[in-house]
């Protein structure tokens, strides 16, 4: 991935980079170079970014669409939370417009995806992070549905079957990630790929029909396409995908891993 | 007694004559695509009968086990038989001219499927794009830049 940004830089950045622009480019990180690009009296104004970053989103379904999907695989997602910027909405923005969702925030209206800002009690450091369903394995929500509408399909991905959904509502209550949200009015023209409807219960579905054909959920795609790289999908069962390998080399927190649901949504960088 | 059986055939059969009378609502037509080498997976009774079959493997195979990728389904009905009309409007569910609410109207069967499936063709759908909100901040910030940059060297 390697994809130029142009910014502007504020004040102590600018004095940083000021001195740094005797140097010409200035090597930040592996792989992270900053290219002097316009320099007046040795202030810099505009710097091009050049962040090359291995493409970790290779992990995608190759079943053949005429058969059943099968617990060979299970899909799941690492969130990176320290490339993951405050005030940042592009996976929300991606996700609104891949479900036709309307985007408003209320308590009443559909979220999908979340930003949420953690602030440790102790040290006072805040993290900003999308929140989604995690897509447990062992879903409450599916637990207490008394129809059957709520289920994991076989590779991990937890969904509602609105056919069935009767709109109890038990699994909003028993969610412990607040990440269902219920259609309280009629609906039209929605999305082919994202039916939604008056009186049913719906949530993050990881983009079951891009998953499926082998594709990314648009939130990853959106993040990885702006280049802040913070999500990463894949397969983990396969011990060699991507997101298994990072997880194995630098670890991945679940949120409320004490209530042991096995979560398929992973996170880094949550420092106290 | 028999004049008062005769009677009774009488208005029987006055009752039968009148039977036709009152069935006066037309037996519906339904919209038929306007590219006329579009050709239904099957005849029309079969359809007209067994249409819910032809599409049920998305109810339940799909959702839950993921098989895609079938011709048949409810949005390639819509999608042929769902046209706007000359004025370019296109009826929606509710109204007596959609393909689907015409005869389920007429034999008062009530559709759930458009109460989370579109009732038209995705090409018919506007939709307001969301752009970026980081890219728009960034365009702001480079614009608020540009200006402050300007005024400077004024
Ligand atoms: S995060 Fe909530 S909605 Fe998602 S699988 Fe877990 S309990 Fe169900
Ligand atoms: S609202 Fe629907 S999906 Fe949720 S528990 Fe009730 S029937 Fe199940």
């Amino acid at each position: 991935m390697k994809k130029p940004v142009t910014t502007s830089m504020n004040g102590s950045r600018r004095n940083f980079i000021s001195k740094a622009a005797a140097v010409g480019t200035l090597t930040v990180a592996p792989g992270v170079f900053l290219h002097k690009a316009a320099a007046a009296e040795l202030e810099v104004e505009i710097v091009e970014i050049d962040i090359v970053e291995p493409d970790l989103n290779t992990s995608r379904s190759t079943r053949p669409l005429d058969q059943d999907v099968s617990n060979k695989n299970r899909w799941g997602m690492l969130i990176d939370t320290n490339k993951c910027a405050t005030g940042c909405t592009d996976c929300v923005d991606a996700c609104n417009q891949e479900n036709g969702l309307e985007g408003k925030t209320g308590p009443q209206d559909t979220q999908y995806i979340r930003k949420v800002t953690l602030k440790s009690k102790s040290t006072g450091h805040e993290t900003s992070l999308p929140l989604m369903c995690q897509h447990c394995e062992t879903a409450p929500c599916a637990d207490v549905c008394p129809t059957g509408a709520s289920f994991v399909r076989a590779d991990g991905i937890a969904l509602v079957d609105k056919h069935i959904c009767i709109g109890c509502r038990y699994c909003m209550m028993a969610c412990p990630y607040k990440a269902r949200s219920f259609v309280h009015e009629d609906i039209k023209n929605q999305k082919l790929s994202a039916p939604r409807g008056k009186g049913t219960v719906e949530a993050c579905t990881m983009c079951v029909t891009r998953v499926d054909n082998g594709g990314l959920p648009a939130c990853v795609e959106a993040c990885t396409a702006e280049n802040h790289n913070a999500m990463i999908f894949g397969d983990l069962k396969d011990p060699d995908s991507p997101i298994s390998v990072e997880l194995r080399k630098r670890g991945g927190k679940q949120l409320r891993s004490d209530l042991a649901l096995n979560t398929g949504v992973r996170y880094q960088g949550l420092n106290e | 007694m028999t004049r008062f059986l005769r009677l009774i055939y009488v208005l029987f059969g006055l009752m039968l004559l009148s039977t036709p009378a009152m069935a006066e609502t037309p037996f519906p037509t339904v919209h038929e695509p306007s590219d006329e080498s579009l050709k239904c997976i099957q005849p029309e009774d079969e359809m007209r009968r067994n249409h819910m079959k032809y599409i049920l493997h998305e109810r339940d195979e799909t959702m839950h086990e993921g098989i895609r990728g079938e011709a048949e389904g409810l949005s390639s009905c819509i999608d042929c038989h769902v046209e706007p009309n000359e004025k370019g409007e296109i009826a929606g569910i509710e109204s007596k001219e959609h393909f689907c609410n015409a005869c389920h109207q007429y034999a008062a069967v009530q559709i759930d499927c458009f109460q989370c499936h579109a009732d038209r063709p995705q090409k018919y759908i506007k939709r307001n794009t969301h752009s970026s909100s980081l890219k728009q901040q960034l365009q702001q910030t480079l614009a608020a830049s540009e200006v402050s940059d300007k005024e400077a060297n004024q």
